[in-house]
């Protein structure tokens, strides 16, 4: 009985010690991981839209919104917007394009005000190295080609890979990759069209907006939203 | 003691090395060997697991008790490598991003919960370091061998992505080998990352058997020569 209370003694204190540990850990590294979440997130962004395309702060500027038919995801995805003197530039979704060959893809789709398409950039997947990655913007310049296209150009019949008949280069080896994104891409253009107005409602301040809109949740921390799609 | 603590490196680079001989952790041996940085990361990160846990497991040798030393070394590691996760979150964030749930899996490293009962839990701090420090370099050069041999075959680069691990300074360390952008598949995918620790093994029994022959060789050079002065 003795020696059983012992072990226990030990084993909490152990479990004390390790406890505080990580705890100090994550208190000192709390900031530095979020400016790093944070950064890495710009960085995506402004390699869609030009830092000098817009004066406000595209990070903190965020609705999110949920959509699991068009965007690919059945969690609230948050989408970033660029405004210019308070007129809107450009919304940048981050959809989720669901069809991939190792699962989902996580992207940044930039739609101008107009609806064509700033850019679009992959955040995370698991597609197959050396063939299914090449929609990574490291590996080759696919991903690039999005730029100015739009829902009229090419035509709805034109937005599939070659092999389906559409005007976009599938890779040796992979079509399944290109075709998952091309198709996320166009849904997330018929979402920004569905949607514009209400994507760019001003931002709600300082009281939360009280009509109920189904399809959009504003006023969510964007450092929680990034959580909460980045990392499911 | 120098002659111990220099035993202690050789097995843990070569006689006794955790990925070659004793087969251990390779679940991220295997998983993350896709470049020679992303080996390296995780190579380093499992070195500094262990060193620390190695220190204190033998530090506290004496005060745990036999029934829940287990859960207690269990407990040490994984508060180790939740810290060091969180460490690289913030000092190598895209490293991080890459290597991602191998981190935490550090705590399912066989290499490390092995070395602390085996041999940590029965020796001085002094000793325990060395072996933590010498067993995962072991670890960190068969990642780091294994990473850059599937890079090389694989996509015609060395340290591809340096930048992640050095900072923006390395970014143009790469060395390309092939002007293409050919790939070839079967050493990035899991099979190559088989093949090339199977030949790793073979070519070190290879290399064992060679010295062992030469020390019986030198040996009964050093016997028989007397007699035939």
């Amino acid at each position: 009985m003795r020696n059983t209370i012992i072990s226990a003694i030990i084993l909490s204190l152990f479990a004390i010690i390790g406890t505080a540990l990580v705890s100090f850990t994550y208190d000192a590294t709390r900031e530095k991981i979020k400016t790093n979440q944070r950064m890495a997130l710009l960085r995506n962004l402004h390699s869609i839209i030009m830092p000098d395309e817009h004066d406000n702060d595209i990070f903190t500027d965020v609705v999110m919104v949920n959509n699991p038919t068009l965007l690919g995801s059945d969690k609230p995805i948050p989408v970033y917007r660029a405004r210019k003197q308070g007129k809107p530039v450009a919304a940048v979704i981050a959809s989720v394009a669901p069809g991939g060959y190792n699962g989902n893809i996580h992207l940044l789709v930039g739609i101008y005000q107009d609806g064509s398409l700033a850019g679009v950039r992959v955040v995370r997947h698991i597609e197959t190295p050396g063939l299914g990655d090449s929609i990574d913007e490291q590996k080759s310049d696919w991903i690039l080609g999005f730029r100015g296209k739009s829902l009229l150009k090419p035509q709805k019949s034109s937005w599939k890979v070659k092999r389906d008949g559409g005007e976009f280069d599938q890779f040796t080896g992979a079509t399944i990759t290109p075709r998952a994104v091309v198709k996320a891409v166009y849904n997330s253009l018929v979402y920004f069209k569905q949607n514009r107005e209400l994507l760019f409602r001003p931002m709600p301040e300082p009281m939360p907006d009280m009509r109920p809109i189904p399809d959009i949740k504003p006023g969510q921390k964007p450092a929680d939203a990034q959580q909460e799609t980045m990392q499911p | 003691m120098n002659n111990g603590l220099a035993k202690i490196a050789r097995d843990g680079l070569w006689d006794n090395n955790p990925g070659l001989v004793q087969l251990l952790g390779l679940c991220p041996l295997l998983a993350v060997t896709g470049t020679l940085v992303n080996g390296l990361g995780l190579g380093l990160a499992t070195l500094l697991v262990m060193m620390a846990s190695n220190i204190t497991v033998s530090l506290i040798r004496n005060l745990v008790r036999s029934e829940v030393r287990i859960a207690v070394y269990v407990l040490i590691i994984a508060s180790y490598v939740t810290a060091v996760e969180l460490a690289m979150q913030a000092y190598f964030y895209d490293l991080y991003k890459i290597l991602g749930i191998f981190i935490p899996l550090i705590v399912t490293n066989c290499a490390i919960i092995g070395r602390a009962e085996a041999f940590a839990s029965k020796t001085t701090p002094l000793n325990a370091a060395t072996d933590g420090l010498f067993m995962g370099l072991g670890f960190t050069a068969v990642l780091v061998v294994l990473g850059g041999m599937r890079e090389l075959i694989g996509m015609g680069t060395i340290l591809a992505q340096a930048h992640i691990m050095f900072g923006e300074a390395a970014r143009n360390i790469t060395v390309q080998f092939s002007e293409t952008h050919d790939v070839f598949l079967l050493a990035i995918l899991p099979p190559g990352a088989f093949i090339g620790l199977g030949l790793m093994i073979a070519v070190k029994n290879v290399i064992d058997r060679r010295m062992a022959a030469k020390e019986i060789l030198s040996q009964t050079q050093v016997v028989s020569s007397p007699s035939q002065a």
